[in-house]
Formats: C-alpha cells, sequence, structure tokens
C-alpha cells in the first residue's frame, strides 16, 4: 500500500491548473489532480466491505476498528512528537485498511498492535529521508513470522478471473494516480513469465497458469503493495530491477521451497535493496500529488 | 424445572454423501466398471514441522486383483516409513468430528428463575459417530519393493510419463486413459510414485475382508495433497475429507478459498427423525458446494484437543493419535485415556470437479485456534400445559409467541440452507 509523504516530502502541492476552457477537461484536470490515496482509501475500503460481506473473512468489525483507532493515534503521536506540518493522515488510513483486509487474528489486540507498530515504522525506521518498509507489508510479515494467533490467508479472496479484472481496473487507476504503474506491471509481467515457464516444463494445462494469476491475493499486492512509490527505488531502471527481484524471490520461495506468501515475503526481505539502488541510481524522490487534505 | 439436555445423534458417516466417484490421491487403477468407484476419499494427515504422516482409507470395492493406487510422493520411501494402519483411527476421528445435531428441551416457560437459566447451553454430547533394462529404456527405475500388511509396494523414479504409464500397464497395472499427462507434472518436479497393489496371499492371512488403510511419512516442505492425478477418470464432482492432525492451529488451503459451513443455527426438531439429519447435511452440503461453484475448501471442524473443557466428544486418545501418524505426544499406554492432548484438528470437506481444481491442494497451518464445529441446533419446546401455568399466564402466552416465532425462523433457515419447499418445511413442522 503506497505510504505517505511526511516530514519535508514537499509534497501537496497541486499541478497548478493551466487555463482550461471547457469543464469536462477541467474535471479531468481535477481528479488527475486528486491525491491518489483518496482512491486507494475508497478502493481498499470497497475491497474491505466486498471481503466482509461476500467472501466471509473471518475478521470482526471490532478488529477492524480498533485498528483504525491504533493507527491514526500513531500517526497523530509521531506528528506532535517530531513537530510534522505536511504530514496528514490519508496514508494512515490506508495502512488501517490494509491491515484489516490482509491479516487475521483471532484476538482483539493484534490488530491495533500491527496497525501502530507498522505506521511507528514509518517514522522509526528511515534511510535518507525515505522510510524503508511499506507499512502493510511489514504488518502482515509480524502477523505471519512473530505475533502469536495472528496469521494471513492468501487464499481468502479465492480465484476468480472476473474479481480478477476488477481488482487490475482499480488498480490500474490508482497506480497511474501514483505515477509507479511502471513497478506494478514489471513485477507482474516478470512472476507471470515464471509461473508461464513453470507451467510449459511441468505440461500443466494453461488454467493452472490462470487459476494462480487470478487469485485476489496477488492482484492485490501488485498493486496495492509493491507499487508503493515511498517504498521502491527512485529511478526508473533500478525500479523494474527491483520488481523483477521481488517476482523472483517470491516464485522460488513458492515453489520451488513451497513456502506461503511468496511475494509478501520477497518484498519484506528485498526492502534492503532500495537504500541500495537509490544510492547507487540517485533520482528524485516520489511527491504525493493533489490536493490532499492536510490537517 | 430441569433442563434436559443435549443428546444428539447425527449419524453421518462422511462416506454417506458423496456422489460415486472415481479416485484418490493418486487414483485406483483398474477396470473402470463401476466396482471401482469409491465415494468420499478420506485421508488422515499430520504435520509437524517438514514432516508429514498420510493414512488413506480404502474403501475400493471392486475385485482385489484388480486394486491399484499411485500416489506421488516426494521422496523415496524406506519400509519403516510405510505401514498399515486401523482402520478404526478414521471412525474415532470421523465421530468425533462429524457434523452433528445437538437438542435441547425448554424448560417450564411459567417458572421465571429456570426459564432465564434456559437460555445457557449446556455443552452437547455429540454424535455416537459411525459417525530392469527394459524399466531403463522406459525411463522407470524402481527405487524399492515392500510388502507391507496386505500391499506389495514399488517406489517408482520416472524421467519420462510415456514410460511410467507404458511400465505401470506392463506391470498388470490398468492404467486411465490420460495417465501419462497426469503424471507428467510430478514426473518433472522429480517426485517419486508410490505404487501399491494387493498381495492375495497376504491379504489371505490378514483375515479381514477390508484392505485396512496405508500410511507413510516422509519429510518435505510441500504441505499438499496431488488431487489431481485422482481426477483422470473422474465424471463430474468428487469429495475428498481430510483430517488434518497438527500443532498449531486451524489449517486451511493457500491456493483455494476456504470457508466455513454455515453452522450453529436452530432448524426444525423434524431432523431428529431417523435419516433427516443425514438427508439434511447432504442438502445443506449439495447447495453450499454448487453455490461456491465447487472451487471452495470447507472447514467442517476444527477443535484445539489441548483445550477441552467440556468436551464435545471424547477427544483422541494418546494412543490413537500415535495409530495416526502423531508423534509428539507420549505414548502412555493408555493411562492417561481420554483428556487432553497438545494437537489440533482439522477437518476440510472439499468437492470438486475437474475444472474448479486445476491446481493440487496446497495447506498451511495458521495460528488460528478459535474452535469451530458444524452443530445444528433443535430446540424442543415445552410439553406442559396452560393449567401449569396458572398464575403466570402473561409468561405462557409470551412463551407459546416466541416459540412460534422461533420455528418460523428454524423453517426460513433450513429452506434457505438446503433449497426445500418452505410451505413442505412447514407442513412437516406442525405434524
Amino acid at each position: 500500500m503506497p505510504a505517505i509523504a511526511v516530514a519535508g516530502a514537499g509534497g501537496g502541492a497541486v499541478a497548478s491548473a493551466a487555463p482550461a476552457p471547457r469543464p469536462a477537461a477541467r474535471a479531468w484536470q481535477a481528479w488527475r489532480g486528486l491525491d491518489a490515496r483518496l482512491f486507494q482509501i475508497l478502493f481498499l475500503g470497497s475491497l474491505l466491505l466486498f471481503g466482509a460481506l461476500l467472501r466471509d473473512f473471518a475478521l470482526r468489525w471490532e478488529q477492524v476498528a480498533l485498528a483504525f483507532a491504533a493507527g491514526l493515534a500513531a500517526q497523530a503521536f509521531w506528528i506532535r512528537a517530531l513537530g510534522l506540518r505536511n504530514a496528514g493522515y490519508l496514508s494512515a488510513l490506508v495502512t488501517c485498511l490494509g491491515t484489516s483486509i490482509l491479516v487475521r487474528a483471532d484476538s482483539l489486540w493484534v490488530h491495533p498492535l500491527l496497525a501502530a507498530v507498522a505506521m511507528s515504522s514509518k517514522f522509526a525506521i528511515r534511510i535518507r529521508g525515505k522510510h524503508v518498509f511499506n507499512p502493510a507489508n511489514l504488518a502482515v510479515i509480524l502477523a505471519i513470522a512473530a505475533v502469536p494467533g495472528a496469521w494471513a490467508s492468501p487464499g481468502q479472496w479465492g480465484s476468480d478471473v472476473l474479481i480478477g479484472l476488477w481488482f487490475v481496473c482499480l488498480g490500474v487507476t490508482v497506480t497511474t494516480g501514483a505515477k509507479r504503474l511502471d513497478v506494478a506491471w514489471a513485477f507482474l509481467g516478470a512472476y507471470a513469465a515464471l509461473l508461464a515457464a513453470r507451467m510449459l516444463i511441468l505440461g500443466q494445462p494453461p488454467a493452472v497458469l490462470i487459476h494462480q494469476l487470478s487469485g485476489g491475493a496477488l492482484l492485490l499486492f501488485t498493486f496495492f503493495m509493491i507499487s508503493d512509490p515511498m517504498t521502491t527505488p527512485n529511478r526508473r531502471a533500478p525500479r523494474l530491477v527491483y520488481a523483477a527481484l521481488v517476482a523472483a524471490f517470491a516464485f522460488v520461495w513458492q515453489f520451488l521451497l513451497f513456502e506461503t506468501n511468496g511475494p509478501v515475503w520477497g518484498l519484506f526481505l528485498l526492502t534492503p535493496l532500495v537504500p541500495l539502488f537509490d544510492w547507487l541510481w540517485p533520482g528524485a524522490k516520489h511527491a504525493w500529488q493533489g490536493a490532499a487534505p492536510r490537517r | 424445572m430441569r433442563i434436559t439436555a443435549a443428546a444428539a445423534l447425527a449419524a453421518l458417516s462422511a462416506a454417506a454423501f458423496a456422489p460415486p466417484a472415481a479416485a484418490f490421491c493418486g487414483f485406483f487403477v483398474g477396470k473402470a466398471d463401476a466396482s471401482l468407484f469409491n465415494e468420499a476419499s478420506q485421508v488422515v494427515m499430520v504435520r509437524d514441522g517438514g514432516k508429514t504422516t498420510l493414512t488413506m482409507l480404502n474403501d475400493y470395492k471392486g475385485a482385489l486383483t484388480e486394486f491399484a493406487l499411485v500416489v506421488p510422493v516426494p521422496a523415496v520411501l524406506k519400509r519403516d516409513d510405510i505401514r498399515v494402519a486401523d482402520k478404526a483411527v478414521f471412525d474415532r476421528i470421523d465421530a468425533y468430528s462429524a457434523p452433528r445435531l445437538a437438542e435441547y428441551y425448554d424448560a417450564n416457560p411459567c417458572d421465571r428463575r429456570l426459564y432465564d437459566r434456559m437460555r445457557v447451553e449446556s455443552a452437547p454430547r455429540p454424535s455416537a459417530g459411525r459417525s530392469g533394462s527394459q524399466e531403463k529404456a522406459l525411463g522407470v527405475e524402481v527405487e524399492a519393493r515392500y510388502t507391507v500388511g496386505e500391499y506389495d509396494i514399488v517406489i517408482l523414479s520416472a524421467s519420462q510419463s510415456d514410460g511410467l504409464e507404458t511400465w505401470l500397464v506392463q506391470n498388470g497395472y490398468r492404467i486411465p486413459a490420460g495417465a501419462a499427462r497426469a503424471l507428467r507434472p510430478y514426473i518433472q518436479q522429480n517426485m517419486k510414485f508410490f505404487v501399491a497393489k494387493v498381495n492375495l496371499k497376504e491379504q489371505a492371512k490378514t483375515g479381514y475382508s477390508y484392505l485396512r488403510p496405508l500410511q507413510f511419512r516422509f519429510e518435505s516442505a510441500r504441505f499438499m495433497l496431488p488431487v489431481r492425478l485422482g481426477m483422470i477418470n473422474a465424471q463430474g464432482p468428487q469429495d475428498l475429507i481430510v483430517y488434518v492432525l497438527s500443532r498449531v492451529g486451524r489449517v486451511e488451503s493457500t491456493n483455494y478459498r476456504t470457508v466455513k459451513l454455515p453452522a450453529n443455527m436452530e432448524l426444525p426438531t423434524f431432523l431428529k427423525q431417523p435419516g433427516e439429519f443425514t438427508r439434511f447435511y447432504r442438502a445443506m452440503f449439495d447447495r453450499q458446494a454448487g453455490r461456491e461453484k465447487h472451487s471452495v475448501v470447507f472447514t467442517e471442524y476444527f477443535w484445539d484437543m489441548a483445550w477441552c473443557d467440556p468436551c464435545a466428544a471424547n477427544p483422541l486418545t494418546a494412543a490413537e493419535l500415535r495409530e495416526a501418524g502423531v508423534t509428539w505426544v507420549a505414548d502412555d499406554g493408555g493411562r492417561r485415556g481420554p483428556g487432553a492432548q497438545p494437537v489440533v484438528l482439522t477437518r476440510l470437506h472439499v468437492r470438486y470437479t475437474k475444472e474448479t481444481f486445476p491446481e493440487d491442494l496446497v495447506l498451511h497451518e495458521t495460528k488460528d485456534r478459535e474452535n469451530f464445529q458444524t452443530r445444528y441446533v433443535l430446540r424442543h419446546p415445552w410439553q406442559g400445559s396452560v393449567f401449569q401455568c396458572v398464575g403466570a399466564l402473561d409468561a405462557y402466552w409470551r412463551y407459546r409467541g416466541s416459540v412460534a416465532e422461533r420455528e418460523e425462523r428454524a423453517a426460513q433457515q433450513l429452506a434457505s440452507l438446503t433449497g426445500w419447499d418452505i410451505a413442505d418445511i412447514r407442513r412437516r413442522q406442525s405434524r
């Protein structure tokens, strides 16, 4: 989930509207000028509702409410503690939604804890002015690997091609707004190529590939997690390489080592490459565009 | 007033509700006549870290000479890794985890103190469940041969799927058409094949009229069931029930949705009549599976045997668990008897088709320890008369009203779960 531009990110400047005679063009510009995170919130929110209502996610509303309370409180704490002016609450909302959608627990304390830790990681773990971990990614990894009574259910979305396409549409909008479409497609392309190669080598029918690619978890990861502009390399070429490396790792993890949650682990374990790539190939850091409401 | 609680009956054998189907994980090979069709396949899977023990129930009904079983396995199994298990293990685990009915009897509604208490559910008793050279040319290598109980077992490795198919045919296993294609993905992954047929002499010695379950264990990170192989000659949907015994928590699929069956609701009391609950469960499962387009894994039961107070059923004893392949419970010689064990049991029920399950079933263990059972409640109304309520008539009429309401709710519930005609249900209720 794309996260936030905090302290000194300098984001928030709306591209100044050139004279726009026609209302349609004006509306389009206004649309493009909106903060991409607003779309993310809208889409993740609808995914959460979809999951809770139609996919019987093992999720309780109290868990969602507590995750939001704790995530937003953590954000407020850091904003005050660090005296930040430009930081808002949009990315905190994105993180809380992501945590609710991806983490499962049999108690009430896990979601708020992870939401708060994930938010705090953005302020506490930073290299060269950029936070290191995608907060939702960190939350899922902690749930899988560290927190008792918590887990992730990669199969929870089912594999329905129609749903898959729906996700892609949502994701494309968000990532286009975020101008980081390339990383999502590079990841998806590389991962799909590896899966296709596996299918051909094993002599499996195409139905296997379709099934693997239409899983909701993969598409959610592609368009809402790895596409986070704040936790991917700043320059395009290293960004594409990074995406391909995550895809390769995910493939090996899942299909050669037979572990679960390949993409999520790949993103987490390869995160240190991002500051390295940024150091080797410096570039301008992403700034969220748009008329985001600021506190 | 007394609370007569809980008696339950669910007589529901796992095998009772599958349409005839062709196979197992792996497949029975033989003449393609109806006699070799098996019903729901049942597997007990014990998972502990990277160690897996699989026990497969053979409900094979054809001629013993025709029986053969082929299962892809990740490694060459040693003699010690293979044994025949006691069929009673399946009966016990099935009984312990089967979908169940619980009955409650309403108390006298005019006795307020007890009427309030009546809503506190006591734990229902569970259902009494019955609840050489040529081989080289073919690219096939016999890695090992064992006779275990009534089975002759060979472990094969192969480099070409056509060769493996030919080898099996030449050695008297009847392979369904299309086997080579289904075998290829396993060969490409360098998996071995566990191939069993019945040794008639040994079988006669056992004195059993049935084939005992085969059990084998291996170490591998793979936590999966090769269901695809069983679909070669499958017509229509097949049922598979997997009992997973593990240490940490509920087991679910990573590549298919895992869904809990609708449960814990009140249903009309006529389901108590003989055969009705089985009929209900079959209809309900058919409907749910159809609604999900045969593309999900259903959780029928999850229970933490370490926490059991009160127990929904007698949990398995240490000896029974060890028979099923659980190695981490101490063999206490039966001293402890039934009681809490550090084992969790997940019962998964899959109805799949060739089209809706293009990939083998991959599983993972979550840290979820929230117990779940497919349990349905029957609440019998109080049978007393209005004369027992003189002095508390308001309570009596309120009670009658609430009974009518909940019976209607139960009827609608049943209709929506099974697709049965609501008018029929109401008619049966009023009888």
